[in-house]
Parts: C-alpha cells; structure tokens; sequence
C-alpha cells in the first residue's frame, strides 16, 4: 500500500543576547554549574520577570524576515508541568497571542521545485535549565545556568512529505536565525534544537495520528529519526496496529526511535496568562527600524552572487550556505578581483585545509584578505595555480603574507620569454630522439607527445616557468 | 456541580496534591461554586469591552540587554538540602 508522510517541525534557536530573556544573569555558554542563575532564574520568592528588550527585537527580526505578521501585541502564558530543571513549576512561554504569526520560507531540493513551508508561528519562551543523570550516588545533577534563556519557537505547518524536505526546510530556518545573527545556531550545545511530528496517511487522505520525535540534535539525525519513525509507523499500521500519539526519542546508537513518555496527560500544561507580566505592545517604528536594519538574506545574496559574479547555482548556493562564508568570499573576490577565482579556491583549497585541521571559517589561519592578495598573484601571473598552492600551504602555516613568501621563497613565475626559451632549448638539445618522434608523428598523437617535453621545461624551471608561454614556445620550435 | 470528583482528582494530581477523600469532596464543592459563579458572570453582555490579559492598562516596560548579576550560587546553595560540584542534587529523574 502506498503511504503519505507527514511532517512538521518545532524548532527552538537560544536568541543571542547577552543576558536572559527576565533577569540580568549572564547566558554565556560553558560557565560553572549554577554561577549564572540568579534569584529570578531560581523562582526565589519575591521576584519579577523583566523582559528583555533585545529578545524582543530578535523575535520581531525573524518575522520580518519570513514575511509573518508581527503581534502587535502579544502575552506571556505560564505552561504548568512539573520538573526539577524548571524552578518555577511553569516555564513562560507564549499561547494564543504569539508575538510572530502566520509566515513562509521557501526550501530548495535538487531535483524538485522551490516549495513553500508555511511557519504558523514563532514565539518567546524561556528555555529550562538541565539534568545530569550521570553518576550523582543515584541523584540527578541540576544545572540552572540554561534557566532564562531566551527562545524562540519556532513552529511550522505539516506541510513536508519527506525527511529530505524536513531537513531542507531546518537548515533553511538554521540559516535565517544565523544571517539575522539572532542564534549561533550551534547545535552540539544545544542552540538550535529540532523536534519533529511525524505521522503517514494514505496520499491525500486525513492526517495520521503523529508521534513527536526529539533529540534530534544533527541534521543527520533528524533525517534518520524521521525515515525510522515512517517506517515503525507503516509497519505497525501494515500490522494491524495503531499509532499512538506519544513523545519518542531518537536513539542514534541503536538507530531506533522509542517511547518516552505518553503525552496525554503530560500535554495538559493549563496555560494561562502571566500575571506578572503585561502585554507587549511593538510600536510601528521598532518594526520599520528591524525592517531598514535587515541585513541581505540568504536567498537574495545568492541571487546577487549569480547575478553579479557569475556564478553557477551550485556554486552561489554553497558560498551562501552560511553568513561567515559568504562574507569570506565576497572579501576575497573584492581583493582579487576575480570572483571566480576566488569561488574555486574558497570552496576548494581553503574548505579542504579547513576540513582536514577539523576548523571552523572563523577559526582560519588564512584570511579573506590574505587569500585575496595571494589570488591577486595568480591574476597578474606572477604564480601558476600550481605554485600558489604551496604559497597557499606556507600562508596556512604562519609564514606571512603572499607576497612575502614569493619574495622569501624565490617562487616568482617566470614570464620573460627569453628565459623560459633558454630552458625550451635546453630541453629540445638533450632529447634529438624524442623531438625526432614527435616531428615524425601524426597530428593527432602531438598533443599528447608535447606533454613530455612541457614536463621537462616545468621539471628544469622547478614549476615557475609560464605553463601558456612554454607551450606557445614549444609549439614554435617543434 | 459542574465539576465532576474525577476531574478534580485529576486536577489534584496534576498539581501534585496528595488530597484526602473528605477534602476532594469539600473542594469539589467549593470548586464547583467557583465555576457557576463565572457561569452567572458569563451571562453578563460584554459586547462593548475590549478583553483584556492583564487589569493593568499598561504595556510590558522592556529593560536593556546588559549582564547584571553577579554569581551568588554560594549564597543560594547554602540553603539548598544538598548540592555537590556546583549542582543542586533532587531525587533520581528517570525518563
């Protein structure tokens, strides 16, 4: 029988700011248990939750940027549920006055059309703080410092019908958060977290019941999770059964997915508003001010790159994958003035050394800057791509600048023609039987008989003669 | 009655509330008064109030992103029933 999967996917990205969403502690990452949770995060009796302007303005960027409507006014709810990461008893979150309505991103598969995701909505919430299961004489470990971190949730419509589009759409909306720089997106600590609904139904047909994966903390993951689920769920309907809706978590070292908790009473969080907050009112002009400050989104500078560089779609999309490299490249072509160039060595000799020494763009030993003025050499053909990359290697290694290191090497291309002719005929004097063979030879087999000869003139110039001049020269003494 | 003794259980449980039977009864009762109450208030003609979240006419006051606290875990965690390498210590959750 045939199956329709169906997907939707909340999303929670910690929103960058400096301190949390209601009180003043810090949220930087990696601190000491518990030295960044004051008295609000730790619900001590007597306080009150501030907000957070910069949350606020955050949350109203990503809307903009997906084209939703701006809750002109929007409410805190307290969501009750009991847990010991969660001082309050309730975390506060949004319900039915999100401060980001109704909005869309449009997600790209290779082999299909653009396709629209409808976003439903985006709200505030605080993030709870964590459990430590591991090893406390058979207590749980709890660190607050995550307590109070501002979240934005973000939730989609049931609009994916395949675990490839459920990630194209979550690395979409990772992309957005981090071109907004409003997430660092990081996903290994946990700022950007994935849940997925899941659920088949025979094409077209009403929707299944869904089961709610979590601890998807890899787009990897999430692709697996989702294919595993759809097939647990299949098989058990095949079977006879019937899905129950329920929350799973994704097992990544038995690759299987399994029951957490049932939701049907866990579910019930009897939201109701806030008392201690008020609605949040945004004025017309923070949204026109969000609207000018809007930096070029992901989707438009990749437009721009084709458009303006030239650039393939392959090519610009990769470039744009994320902001750092796209600001990288378009640094890099600005200084050479070689935009395709400068595509093929970002994506190509720099993504690889980055790769290999296992770091992160911003973690690069070679800059735009410097890459640039190296390409620069290639341009003005004082190094062969061949010699540039081992300029490129001593850049990597701390030895200065390109320039620098041409002078200090000697690796200056040789393009004075009458240099490259002395070791032409040299190499044509110290090889009468090959010259023999080739002048003897049919037009068809020469070109590939002239490559012994260039090799030799590369081989006796250590790779700096002009590989264009010793072919045009040879080509003229054979 | 509009509140049923099972659903006040399950509202009991849900706040974690150990009730006994004769206080599930009174609440039940008292609860249920509570509720018609609102139900009699509800008959009311509201057509021409705006709804409100709050009974401040107020705005939410916003407070600038800046770091203000400083590290007192000390101080919290002298009160705390136990505590061990930084971390609040509770009974095992197993999930």
């Amino acid at each position: 029988m045939q199956w329709e999967t169906v997907i939707g996917l909340e999303i929670h990205a910690q929103l960058a700011t400096k301190s949390k969403i209601f009180s003043g502690a810090s949220t930087a990452y990696g601190a000491e248990p518990n030295s960044q949770a004051c008295s609000i995060d730790l619900a001590m009796p007597g306080v009150l939750p501030v907000l957070n302007r910069e949350a606020v303005r955050m949350a109203i960027t990503f809307g903009v940027a997906i084209n939703a409507e701006i809750g002109r006014r929007s409410v805190f709810a307290r969501k009750n549920y009991f847990y010991p990461d969660l001082p309050k008893g309730y975390q506060i979150s949004q319900f039915e006055l999100p401060i980001v309505g109704r909005g869309e991103v449009e997600i790209l598969l290779e082999d299909a059309e653009p396709k629209r995701i409808g976003v439903t909505r985006a709200h505030l919430e605080e993030d709870a703080g964590k459990s430590l299961h591991e090893d406390f004489h058979g207590m749980t470990g709890i660190d607050l410092n995550r307590a109070g971190t501002p979240l934005l949730e973000i939730v989609s419509e049931p609009d994916m019908r395949s675990a490839r589009e459920a990630v194209a759409y979550a690395r979409k909306i990772h992309q957005i958060v981090q071109y907004l720089g409003i997430c660092d997106g990081n996903m290994q600590e946990g700022s950007f977290r994935c849940d997925a609904n899941v659920s088949v139904r025979p094409p077209g047909g009403p929707l299944g019941t869904r089961a709610e994966l979590k601890n998807l903390n890899s787009f990897r993951f999430l692709e697996r999770a989702i294919n595993i689920e759809v097939e647990r769920q299949i098989d058990l309907i095949e079977g006879g059964g019937k899905v129950v809706q329920e929350t799973r978590l994704y097992d990544a070292d038995r690759d299987e997915t399994r029951a957490m908790r049932s939701k049907e009473e866990a579910n019930d969080y009897r939201y109701f508003p806030d008392p201690d907050l008020l609605p949040v009112e945004v004025e017309e002009g923070l949204i026109e001010a969000v609207r000018e400050a809007m930096p070029e989104l992901p989707d438009a500078r990749r437009e721009r790159f084709q458009r303006e560089f030239g650039l393939g779609a392959y090519d610009a999309s990769v470039l744009t994958a994320n902001r750092g490299l796209a600001d990288f490249f378009e640094q890099t072509a600005q200084v050479a003035g070689d935009a395709k160039l400068a595509a093929n060595w970002v994506m190509g000799e720099l993504s690889g050394a980055l790769n290999k020494a296992g770091l992160e763009l911003a973690e690069s030993p070679v800059t735009a800057d410097r890459l640039g003025e190296m390409l620069l050499r290639i341009v003005d053909k004082t190094l062969s791509g061949k010699i540039a990359k081992q300029v490129f290697e001593a850049m990597w290694l701390g030895e200065g600048s390109a320039d620098e290191i041409i002078e200090a090497r000697g690796l200056k291309q040789i393009t004075d023609s009458s240099a490259i002719e002395a070791v032409v005929d040299e190499v044509l004097a110290a090889n009468p039987e090959q010259v023999a063979n080739y002048r003897a030879a049919d037009d068809k087999k020469k070109p590939k008989m002239l490559g012994f000869f260039v090799g030799q003139v590369m081989k006796q110039s250590k790779g700096k003669a002009n590989p264009q001049q010793v072919n045009q020269l040879l080509l003229k003494k054979l | 009655m509009s509140l049923k003794r099972s659903e006040v259980e399950k509202i009991a449980h849900l706040a974690r509330l150990a009730m006994s039977k004769d206080e599930l009864d009174a609440v039940t009762g008292d609860l249920s008064n509570i509720l018609d109450l609102v139900a009699q208030m509800e008959e009311a003609d509201t057509g021409g109030v705006e709804p409100m979240a709050h009974p401040l006419h107020m705005a939410q006051r916003l407070r600038a992103d800046e770091v203000t606290e400083e590290d007192r875990r000390e101080q919290f965690q002298a009160i705390a029933p136990l505590t061990e390498a930084g971390l609040y210590l509770v009974p095992r959750v197993i999930e």
